[in-house]
């Protein structure tokens, strides 16, 4: 065999080779996607006693974090303004947004709260974006005084028959 | 790697392209985060509850009721408030679950699986009453810290198990026992294995009591997972959370049980009463224990538009704690003239039971119809609130319904 010959035998093996390689990588691509877009699609059977629980792990939804409808931010709930992006990163990780968007306190009280979650809950050091967040709880989320007893609100009035 | 956390990954990565943001020191949080924002399943069909339920949080799960979803005496699971304090349990096996009674006070450490509690014991069915702690906590001023629960925090269901008491004694308790405390399968909300969302549990006395049950089956069925299948403490009467879920462990100790949510302001109340809004150190506060009376009406749902002459006929339940509600008024004129209600005895003592009244409206307007009940030491339900706390517990002020005769 020439040299010629071998080097062509061995620039066809080359070839292949990488026909190959970008076929896989682009299988894995496609396959990638359809997973990511069809959460659903199950890979592995489960095991047959098939809780509540794994439902609520399959289920992830894709992100559309900006929108923002009528002022509040519609994948939160929360109230937009600044800081709002500091809040969703360091308060929806562990625990939902309606934990917070339900609650009202003073900024005392929110940094109280804050403090709980780092002495018992393992919430990490907030850094220079405390005071940011604790703005964003005190502006958005302060208590309004509701008297001994509220009046009676009712959403939907009805006939009874 | 698995699907679910490359899916999170890639989600977590496409947050960060959309929001124009990093998550905020990401590198600090620990591994197996996935923001919430990535969890989006639909809680009425995962749990099987009624779509007027209401949400309050979806991580942990804490769903409502509302007071006229609440009509049947024996509450069904689609109308049942949901309180979780962590994560549900992941991989719940009944083959291999087991029950392990231990502690200081334990004359032995014993495990039983589930087929030997069900089979070895006598079973018993009961009517509890379980309440949240915090139900009505919305209401107070300053506002409490948690879950804003309105009036549906409470249900009345038919739980079927074993008395406490006797695996309790099959294991042998020592004299110097005070308390017992539940352990269970619950992940807590940071993930971290070393922490235990919720650990309560109640004194001797009423681990002792007939109506005390290590429960398989609600309503006759197995417990719901979100009710803590597939064994139950359930401790009527008392704060909810003393009814732990998905039991594993329950230790039998001599001091007064020390687990997560034991401690500080957590199930705890001032020991003296204070101002609204007053600061109460930890060692000031007391351990709820049998809950206050109560009542709701649940029928006819608030917003009732009458016309004059038409007899309204309410109905509901009443409730209080350890002891039996006694009486059952009604007033329509904001508490200055108190009318009897029929009332029921309860099916079985912490059951609730059931009032009614029939109401005539004298001229058109608007009115609130409002329900007391006083319990079998004398006490009633306040009109107001109650005594103000720092976490908003025990609001047992009187429930109303709005009505408009015209």
């Amino acid at each position: 065999m020439s040299k010629k010959e071998d080097f062509l035998q061995q620039l066809k093996t080359l070839s292949n080779s990488l026909v190959w390689l970008s076929s896989i990588i682009l299988f894995i691509g496609i396959f990638i996607l359809v997973m990511a877009l069809n959460p659903d699609i199950k890979l592995f059977k489960s095991s047959p006693e098939i809780t509540e629980a794994d439902v609520e792990k399959d289920t992830i939804v894709n992100i559309n974090s900006n929108d923002i409808k009528d002022g509040i931010h519609t994948e939160t709930g929360f109230v937009a303004g600044d800081g709002l992006d500091e809040v969703i990163g360091n308060c929806t990780n562990c625990h939902s947004a309606k934990l917070v968007t339900q609650n009202r306190m003073s900024r005392d009280g929110w940094l109280a709260t804050i403090r709980w979650m780092q002495e018992t809950q393992n919430l990490w050091d907030l850094g220079d974006q405390e005071d940011i967040i604790l703005d964003y709880l005190a502006t958005h989320y302060a208590p309004e005084d509701k008297g001994r007893r509220e009046n009676l609100i009712v959403e939907e009035w009805y006939e009874l028959k | 790697m698995r699907r679910r956390e490359f899916i999170g990954k890639a989600a977590l990565a496409s947050f960060t392209l959309t929001a124009g943001t990093g998550i905020v020191y990401g590198e600090l949080m620990p591994k197996g985060y996935v923001p919430l924002l990535m969890q989006d399943p639909d809680p009425f069909k995962m749990f099987s509850i009624d779509k007027d339920m209401t949400v309050l949080n979806d991580r942990p799960w804490n769903i409502e009721s509302k007071a006229h979803l609440l009509n049947d005496a024996v509450t069904p699971n689609k109308f049942m408030f949901i309180r979780n304090n962590g994560l549900l349990p992941e991989a719940i096996d009944v083959d291999t679950w087991t029950l392990t009674i231990d502690g200081e006070s334990a004359k032995q450490k014993k495990t039983y699986t589930l087929n030997e509690l069900k089979t070895r014991f006598p079973q018993y069915t009961y009517h509890l009453t379980l309440e949240c702690g915090g139900n009505g906590r919305k209401e107070f001023n300053p506002p409490a810290k948690g879950n804003q629960w309105g009036v549906g925090a409470v249900h009345c269901s038919k739980w079927t198990g074993i008395r406490l008491r006797d695996v309790l004694e099959d294991v042998g308790v020592k004299n110097d026992a005070v308390y017992i405390g539940y352990h269970a399968a619950d992940i807590h909300l940071s993930r971290s294995p070393d922490k235990e969302p919720i650990s309560r549990g109640c004194p001797m006395e009423k681990a002792y009591q007939d109506e005390t049950l290590l429960a398989f089956q609600l309503n006759g069925e197995d417990i719901p997972l979100a009710h803590g299948y597939p064994l139950r403490l359930v401790a009527g009467g008392w704060p909810a959370s003393v009814s732990g879920k998905w039991v594993q462990r329950i230790s039998i100790r001599n001091i007064v049980h020390d687990g997560t949510k034991m401690m500080g302001t957590a199930y705890r109340v001032p020991c003296k009463p204070v101002a609204p809004g007053e600061k109460v150190a930890d060692e000031d506060m007391c351990i709820i224990e049998s809950m206050p009376v109560k009542s709701l009406i649940t029928y006819p749902k608030t917003g009732a538009l009458l016309t004059l002459g038409q007899e309204l006929t309410i109905n509901g339940h009443a409730w209080a704690g350890e002891l039996e509600v006694a009486k059952m008024e009604y007033s329509i004129d904001f508490g200055s003239t108190w009318h009897a209600c029929e009332l029921k005895a309860p099916v079985n003592r912490l059951a609730w039971q059931q009032f009614s009244a029939n109401i005539s409206f004298p001229q058109e307007g608007y009115y609130e119809v409002w329900a007391k009940a006083t319990d079998s030491n004398g006490k009633s339900q306040p009109m107001l609130l109650p005594g103000w706390n720092p976490k908003g517990y025990l609001n047992n002020a009187c429930h109303r319904i709005a009505v408009k005769v015209s």
